[in-house]
């Protein structure tokens, strides 16, 4: 005869992504109110979870770049003038001025992670966290997520200049491989940062005209990881492109 | 951020029906999308057919199809069906639908970027349409858009903006692909229900997990190239094409690599092919399980064969190319891999057979399907190991018997995964039930017809008959086996009209079909707790908590024979 | 509906495979030293995978029809989520037969890719073109002439349409034929290459293809074993001619290619 039991002990369902990780704690089960609604914890973490998903395929972008940047170098190809294979690899010359952006863009990185912390501490005051979460009224009034964007539009323009120089001294496009991948790279670079710009510019103007939301807190946070993954990619694209050649 | 779901139903048609953010509302879209699509991709092979057994013949509006514009129908058939149709319905139909239900969740996680991934491939469907109707006409490269065929405007008719029009839609479905895996990972993850654990996660689940990750992974790739290929077309780049000249003229491109284009679109297109095959997969399990009255026979070895199957496809996407210039050293090393990934495969069709044996067997439609996927699978599966060797596939690349392959074990079975599926859940998603003697019907024409097909093409492709020929009758001995494809196309014009048996099915049923009860086929997953249709939220506030495996059926001693996931725990008697 | 799943399964699966074993539509008969390992691994590639095929379909109409609910043989379905000794036991078989078919065929496959060209073998260039064939013989110096995009002229057809550089003295012994002649029982090497996109030279008899790339010069062997005539088919998707994109092998006496050369030397002149 089978016994039916009502079991209370379950298997409590949680994602685990190493201790102390990123992703905030479990507080209390799935975080589910019971109302239907997802408290900010909860919400918090599933956004988190989706930029970890997110930023996946934008890492396999620019490792499918680097594979054809790497075979792209070291392939050589018929020269039917001479019927023998031959190497027409060109380094290109990087313009100074990428150093410059890369600062400007670092800075911004520093900017966005004091904007995030910012913010954790309004969404805290919102949601009822803890005190220790609260941040101090000085820090409240510095205007971090203004200086990022300022500091991110400033970069997209030096890249825009730089590309402009490399251009001058002959390198579009076009001209040689090396080029090809030098324009590739910080491009689809540019690109991708440009969506964080267009996130802060929506955050900036709602935080101007309205007051502080657990959902603007969680959409800064998500934009401030992924910033800071576009600086760090920013630092690998330079580092091939300038000691990869 | 987007609890969509503390909030009540959308009103108005436009929130509700067009832009609506209600998993169950895009897994329509999407499998609304998918069927006219396929619908189309038929229409194409259909056309192709015609013409392979009738080159001189003179169609009403198509007039006389040349050779170049055969290609073109080929190209098409193989993007529409393989993106629009394999990618979209089974993962972004059903797996929108069922995936939140069948882990209690309320909905997907990011429900706006849900509506969003269904707009943008709808998007990318529109705009790869277009290709058949700017100057030129649609690209005649073949779905794989070999370079430097697909690079040079100047190639052949239709690789001019058609062929810009094909990468854009390409990379547009990217885009869309990616943002569906992202719902589906993370909702995965974070969003099951109390005691649902992973392993006790229905296949289908799984299934639609997996799916997903080698979709992360994958289409970033398919990306890459497609701005690389858009870079070489447009902007004078030579990524992919060496110094070439086409009639005489030089190009301008010089030093690219046509094999790099391969490497990047195989390393994509061949965890594709998995991603077209996996969810069918899991689904076969789950109506395996169902209508045998029994659990699944080995959940665990099927899970991990399912994951093997996915780590696995990204190592072996060399054995497209070993006749292309490779190495032959690497050649060899990507068929051993490609053998290995035979094994799981392998070990689900013995675990399928296993769930069959003593089990107690009802026939209806779903089952008749998914015992019809079991036998297609094998099919195609078995020829799997002869191309996976490179001395034999010296002679057998680039044949029918290639075509014969792919068609059975991706495309044929994954169409019959998505029939068994239409047929099992359609009583979940409209309340009725389909009309069981004309689903039989469509099954018996279906299963022969396809059968009819593509058997033949192995034996086309042993005597060397090529693939991507418009016609025959140029090379003597491949005009000897014209026999052959005249079968062929008297097979696929039956099994093509018999499709439309279920196209009538499904939307008579829909208006008129018999009333459906909450659980028609006495399954034990989530979805058949709940009201038929669902409720906005799935469960009415009523969020499940699960105690059961997904596959309790025929459990000794319980008061009947399957016992559904939220039930009180059960223990077997022994 | 069991008994009729099974006995269509089993009609669909003994109907095709009796389509295999009879050999209605099949390899021609192989023409080149390679072909009989190559066929013979076809035939242990059928042996070892054919009775899988038989097996599988076989026993799955078997368990339809007999399991069926209702029957005599089904009281209540077994209760089992499966047996870990069985998983093993034919993951480890499987592993066993497909890798071990593979290995086998290793040796094939070393002889005809790892191994270049032995010293004396009978060059052809072959160039694939939108679309047609060129063949390219070097001559008495054995050395072939420098090609020149720029001056390709494919209406001209021969050497114009390779761009043949007549001022590089190493071409003027050069041979360009429409048709491909080879002496019988020597070793060919050809050296694939191609002008716009990928083609491929495949020749059914000698089982024998490979893809002609633009930007590279491929070279492959084989080595024919009797005389006649064999077509050449494309098999890479090529454009809009790629269907009747074909070429001739003729595989004549080692003499007949002497005299066959000489006169096409001799036309020179």
């Amino acid at each position: 005869m089978a016994s039916f039991t009502t079991t209370t002990t379950v298997d409590d369902p949680r994602i685990s992504l190493g201790g102390g990780g990123i992703l905030p704690p479990v507080l209390g089960g799935r975080g589910d109110d019971g109302s239907g609604s997802p408290n900010y914890t909860t919400r918090l973490r599933r956004a988190r979870l989706g930029l970890i998903v997110a930023v996946t395929p934008i890492l396999m972008l620019f490792v499918s770049f680097t594979s054809a940047y790497i075979v792209r170098q070291g392939l050589p190809t018929l020269d039917p003038q001479t019927n023998l294979l031959v190497k027409d690899w060109i380094p290109v010359k990087l313009p100074a001025l990428l150093l410059v952006n890369t600062v400007v863009l670092l800075l911004s990185s520093l900017g966005m992670e004091l904007a995030r912390r910012q913010f954790r501490g309004e969404a805290a005051l919102v949601s009822g966290g803890t005190a220790s979460e609260v941040s101090s009224t000085e820090q409240n009034k510095m205007p971090w997520l203004g200086m990022t964007l300022v500091l991110g539009l400033l970069f997209l323009f030096g890249q825009w200049t730089a590309w402009k120089q490399l251009g001058a001294s002959g390198f579009y496009v076009s001209s040689t491989a090396s080029s090809s991948f030098v324009y590739l790279l910080t491009g689809t670079h540019a690109v991708h940062l440009m969506g964080g710009v267009l996130a802060l510019l929506v955050a900036s103007i709602a935080a101007l005209f309205r007051r502080a939301s657990a959902r603007r807190s969680i959409v800064i946070d998500v934009t401030a990881w992924y910033w800071h993954f576009m600086a760090a990619l920013w630092v690998y694209i330079l580092c091939l492109l300038e000691f990869a050649r | 951020m987007q609890a969509a779901h503390a909030h009540e139903a959308p009103q108005g048609f436009i929130r509700k029906w067009i832009f609506s953010l209600d998993h169950k509302v895009i897994g329509l879209q999407y499998y609304f999308l998918a069927l006219a699509a396929v619908f189309v991709g038929m229409f194409l092979s259909l056309l192709m057919r015609i013409h392979l057994i009738w080159p001189t013949a003179t169609l009403p509006f198509f007039g006389e199809i040349k050779p170049e514009t055969y290609l073109s129908l080929l190209t098409m058939h193989g993007t529409i069906m393989v993106f629009f149709v394999l990618t979209t319905a089974p993962q972004g139909g059903f797996g929108n639908y069922f995936l939140p239900i069948q882990i209690g969740a309320p909905d997907m996680a990011f429900p706006v970027l849900n509506m969003l991934s269904f707009w943008t491939t709808f998007l990318g469907f529109i705009v790869l349409l277009a290709a058949f109707f700017v100057t030129g006409g649609a690209p005649l490269h073949g779905w794989t858009g070999y370079a430097p065929l697909s690079a040079l405007q100047s190639a052949g008719p239709g690789e001019g903006l058609g062929a810009d029009l094909w990468i854009t839609s390409i990379a547009i479905f990217c885009i869309g692909a990616l943002m569906g895996a992202l719902n589906f990972i993370t909702t995965t993850l974070d969003m099951r229900a109390k005691g649902m654990t992973m392993m006790r996660m229905p296949l289908t689940v799984w299934a639609w997990f997996i799916t997903a990750i080698l979709g992360l992974l994958a289409f970033g790739v398919l990306l890459s190239a497609g701005i690389l290929l858009l870079m070489d077309r447009n902007l004078g780049t030579s990524f992919f094409v060496p110094l070439v000249t086409v009639n005489g003229q030089l190009t301008g491109h010089k030093g690219g690599s046509p094999l790099l284009w391969q490497h990047l679109f195989w390393f994509f297109g061949h965890p594709e092919v998995y991603i077209a095959i996996l969810p069918a997969m899991g689904l076969c399990s789950q109506l395996l399980s169902v209508f045998s009255r029994k659990p699944i026979f080995g959940y665990k070895a099927m899970v991990y064969a399912m994951l093997s199957i996915g780590f696995l496809g990204f190592m072996v996407w060399g054995h497209h190319m070993f006749m292309s210039g490779m190495s032959p050293y690497t050649a060899f090393a990507f068929s051993i891999m490609t053998m290995g990934i035979g094994v799981p495969s392998a070990i689900k069709t013995f675990n399928w057979l296993g769930t069959l044996w003593r089990g107690r067997i009802r026939f209806h439609s779903p089952m008749l399907f998914a015992i019809g996927f079991v036998s297609l699978f094998v099919t195609g599966g078995i020829s799997g190991p002869f191309l996976a060797q490179p001395v034999l596939d010296i002679y057998l690349h680039e044949t029918y018997f290639v075509i014969a392959h792919f068609h059975l074990i991706m495309g044929v079975a994954s169409i019959f995964g998505i029939f068994a599926a239409t047929y099992y859940w359609f009583p979940k998603m409209f309340g009725k039930m389909m009309n069981e003697p004309l689903a039989k019907l469509h099954f018996w024409l279906t299963f022969i017809g396809a059968y009819a097909i593509f058997m033949p093409m192995h034996y086309y492709g042993m005597a060397a008959g090529l693939r991507r020929y418009s016609q025959s009758t140029e090379v003597a001995y491949i005009l000897k086996l014209l026999p052959l494809q005249r079968f062929i196309s008297i097979a696929a014009f039956i099994t093509i009209a018999s499709q439309f048996i279920f196209l009538f099915n499904l939307f008579w049923s829909m208006w008129k079909g018999k009333k459906a009860s909450d659980n028609p086929w006495e399954a034990t997953t989530l979805e058949w707790t709940t009201a038929t249709p669902p409720p906005h939220d799935n469960f009415s506030g009523k969020t499940p908590v699960v105690h059961n495996g997904p596959y309790e059926y025929s459990v000794p001693g319980a008061p009947r024979d399957f016992v559904m996931q939220s039930d009180p725990e059960i223990e077997p008697a022994h | 509906m069991g008994l009729v799943l099974l006995i269509i399964i089993w009609l669909i699966t003994l109907v095709s495979t009796y389509f295999f074993v009879a050999k209605w539509w099949w390899l021609p008969v192989g023409a080149s030293a390679a072909a009989a390992g190559i066929d013979h691994h076809f035939t242990v590639s059928f042996i070892l995978m054919g009775p899988v095929f038989v097996a599988a379909q076989l026993a799955l109409g078997w368990f339809a029809w007999k399991y069926r609910e209702g029957g005599t043989s089904s009281k209540g379905a077994e209760y089992s989520h499966g047996n870990a000794t069985l998983e093993v036991l034919w993951t480890v078989l499987t592993v066993f037969l497909f890798v071990g078919m593979n290995l086998m065929s290793r040796s094939i496959w070393a002889s005809e890719r790892f191994d270049s060209a032995k010293p004396g073998a009978v060059q052809v260039e072959v160039t694939g073109m939108q679309f047609a064939w060129y063949f390219r013989y070097p001559g008495p110096d054995g050395k072939f002439g420098l090609t020149k995009p720029e001056l390709e002229d494919a209406s001209a057809g021969g050497e114009a349409a390779l761009g043949l550089d007549a001022k590089d003295p190493a071409s003027k012994d050069d041979v360009v034929s429409g048709v491909m002649v080879v002496p019988v029982n020597r070793e060919v090497e050809v050296i694939l290459r191609a002008h716009d996109v990928i083609h491929s030279f495949f020749v059914p008899q000698m089982r024998f293809k490979q893809d002609a790339v633009p930007g590279l010069a491929i070279h492959m062997h084989f080595t024919p074993i009797q005389t006649g005539e064999y077509e050449i088919a494309c098999a890479e998707l090529c454009g809009l001619g790629h269907y009747k994109m074909h070429g001739i092998l003729k595989v004549v006496s080692q003499e007949e290619f002497d005299k066959w050369l000489a006169a096409r030397e001799a036309e020179k002149q």
